[in-house]
């Protein structure tokens, strides 16, 4: 009996502990009748190796409902109400698709979300069956929008543009001949690298090697050694900065002297941070220019880091936007239905806090510039801003 | 030829740390048929602990030797009184229940502890402090820091204290007789309860030691690091022999150096068809390969199917 009775405290203390973890806020149904309530759905890795940026972005989003909800919108005659329906990706496309459905079930009037293209790319076909609006902050894989969806926007330039950008960089600025590239085998990273080589190519670099990981290792030895026979003048790694961080602190215990040179997925707080000195001089790059010179960008740093206790990891400031203009959106046409604001968002032009929003025809950012960061004593340091700026 | 023996100490010292890890499975499986999958977060656990220790004790102005020290001597408490606390909770008593049962609580002992780091530590990366020189050596071409060194050297120390342990003491004899027959131990006088229990605390502390050397190593702790090492350092026991203590040592290295080698090679000998990609798949098809023309792993032997 006693057994027994073990067994059962352990499971109920399993259940407790498991439903503590999971974050996801229960709607509160008690608002009054004149109140017209918008639910806003939210998805990014909240568990898993890459949880700290995952968690950044739901802040972000968080921190423009709550914005939105101090100012007290009015969408057609009623005010609005904002709620955040936060759901955990795990970086999984197969649990994209079913925190997807989840927020569909929900009834959510848009998302915003997801952060990796892995899990934007499944989920979007599900709020597209469904008629909901999406915004992906983080997204960057061509193939997002090139499904034809009309629910489906990014606040921030895709691959396509910045792996052309950090091709011409690598060669033009950093005058690289030899090029060794390492991707993680998403889609993001993937996409990343084959439009970084495809750039790097056409201004007349020579890829030497072409080596692959995974978004869950941390011992790149192998591959850095191998590269390393190749010596190269430049290694690129189409990643994120859970792998970056490892990899830039390995490469320099090998002795390899390359540039090393990464995407956005790495330009985060914790890379110089977690590298330390390893990680000094190498490049990173992110669309938009740096936060100092966005419209208010300081503002918004500020204001995170007075609400959250923590600085901006990587793409608050993109969910931000996004969730703003879905909103604004929603405000021009009276109306939260998906169905009703679908085309306003289409033709929407608004001032965010990363640059100036608005959207071509397959829902990606027009314009967008692309900034490169180093890594200078341990901080990053805007070094030189690329590509088409905002109008 | 550099590149080569790069690779090799590269895989050494990757190895060295899974045959630690894939010890402890090896311990409680040999004891108790059981596949503890929360042992992975031991690993973990004690990272965290030791980096704790660290800040705190670094405060207090010690010299760094005497703060990794105490560090590691805490994390080792603490991992064996979770490796207790764990065998207490989750799996005594579902010792008689069918087999099914206690792998579905270790999974669940998994997650909790994963959660309750998430919980206390945080999601976000902690930077492990360098505390050991990390000067690096050249051997022929290839390098080596102190901090790889040191793991390959304690690796060793830890497995061959452990060897003896279980050889040459009473409680070792006592561990062997419980794996054999666990009724006829209990009839021979040997306290069984106490010997998987201090299976369970060995083991743990081999974990926290490990934990420690990763750490160190890549100098990043993350809540969700101990997940992916439990996996190959389980492969790495199965691949030497389940239930084999030697053959876990055997595995880990194997494993090690497999990855490495096939990273590192795998491209240029099929002509780019099969890149690094595969590091991953050629571990696992090696390890199908052991198991199909030696179903009990490298070493392990053929026992008959236990009641």
């Amino acid at each position: 009996m006693a057994r027994h009775s073990n067994a059962l405290l352990f499971s109920a203390a399993l259940l407790l502990a498991l439903s503590a973890c999971s974050k996801s806020e229960a709607p509160k149904s008690t608002a009054a009748s004149d109140e017209l309530v918008v639910r806003i759905g939210a998805a990014a890795p909240l568990t898993g190796p890459q949880a700290h940026i995952g968690k950044d972005n739901e802040n972000g989003t968080r921190m423009a409902i709550e914005d939105a909800n101090a100012r007290g919108i009015m969408i057609g005659e009623r005010k609005a109400r904002f709620e955040l329906l936060s759901e955990d990706d795990q970086t999984d496309p197969k649990t994209a698709t079913i925190v997807a459905q989840k927020l569909v079930d929900a009834k959510v009037n848009g998302v915003i979300g997801h952060l990796n293209s892995g899990t934007t790319i499944p989920a979007a076909r599900i709020y597209h069956d469904n008629g909901i609006a999406q915004i992906s902050p983080s997204a960057t894989a061509v193939n997002y929008t090139a499904q034809g969806y009309k629910t489906a926007f990014r606040v921030m330039a895709n691959d396509g543009q910045q792996g052309k950008v950090l091709g011409e960089f690598a060669v033009k600025k950093l005058m690289a001949k030899t090029i060794a590239v390492i991707d993680d085998r998403t889609a993001y990273g993937q996409g990343l690298a084959d439009e970084f080589i495809k750039s790097a190519k056409a201004h007349g670099a020579q890829i030497v090697a072409h080596e692959y990981t995974t978004d869950k290792a941390v011992d790149f030895s192998a591959v850095l050694t191998s590269i390393k026979g190749k010596k190269p003048d430049l290694l690129f790694f189409g990643g994120m900065d859970p792998q970056g961080v490892p990899m830039v602190k390995q490469l320099k215990s090998l002795g390899l002297a390359a540039k090393f040179m990464m995407g956005d997925g790495g330009y985060t707080p914790k890379m110089p941070e977690l590298a330390g000195v390893a990680a000094d001089g190498m490049y990173a790059s992110l669309p938009g220019v740096p936060l100092d010179k966005m419209p208010n960008g300081r503002d918004f740093a500020q204001r995170y880091e007075a609400k959250f206790k923590q600085p901006i990891q990587l793409y608050a400031p993109y969910c931000y936007d996004a969730t703003n203009v879905m909103i604004a959106a929603m405000q021009k046409a009276g109306s939260a239905e998906p169905a009703k604001y679908l085309p306003e968002l289409a033709k929407m032009s608004y001032d965010g806090v990363t640059s100036k929003i608005s959207f071509d025809e397959k829902g990606d950012l027009k314009g967008g510039a692309i900034t490169m960061y180093q890594v200078q004593k341990g901080k990053w340091v805007p070094f030189e801003t690329m590509g088409a700026t905002a109008p | 030829m550099d590149i080569l023996l790069q690779q090799i100490i590269n895989g050494l010292v990757q190895g060295s740390v899974y045959a630690l890890v894939a010890l402890g499975y090896t311990m409680v499986y040999g004891i108790l048929g059981l596949i503890n999958f929360a042992h992975g977060e031991v690993v973990m656990v004690g990272a965290m602990i030791a980096l704790a220790a660290i800040q705190v004790l670094l405060a207090a102005a010690l010299s760094p030797l005497l703060v990794l020290l105490l560090s590691v001597l805490l994390a080792v408490a603490v991992c064996m009184a979770l490796g207790y606390s764990i065998e207490r909770i989750a799996y005594r008593p579902l010792r008689h229940a069918p087999r099914l049962a206690p792998l579905i609580t270790a999974i669940g002992v998994s997650f909790v502890l994963q959660n309750l780091a998430m919980i206390i530590w945080g999601r976000e990366y902690h930077s492990f402090p360098q505390l050991l020189p990390n000067a690096s050596h050249h051997i022929g071409g290839a390098i080596i820091t102190e901090v790889q060194i040191t793991i390959v050297l304690i690796a060793i120390l830890v497995m061959t204290g452990l060897m003896l342990l279980v050889h040459r003491t009473r409680l070792g004899r006592a561990m062997r007789a419980v794996a054999e027959n666990q009724t006829s131990a209990s009839l021979m006088g040997v306290n069984i309860n106490k010997v998987i229990s201090t299976t369970f605390m060995l083991g743990s502390a081999l974990a926290a030691i490990a934990g420690i050397m990763v750490s160190a190593n890549y100098g990043v702790v993350h809540y969700y690091m101990g997940f992916m090492l439990g996996l190959k350092a389980f492969t790495a026991a199965v691949l030497g022999g389940i239930g084999n203590l030697r053959g876990a040592m055997l595995g880990g290295v194997l494993l090690g150096l497999i990855e490495s080698l096939g990273a590192g090679y795998m491209g240029a000998l099929t002509g780019g068809i099969l890149g690094s990609h595969y590091q991953d798949a050629l571990a696992f098809v090696v390890l199908i390969a052991v198991l199909v023309f030696r179903p009990s792993g490298l070493l392990g032997e053929r026992v008959s199917e236990r009641a």
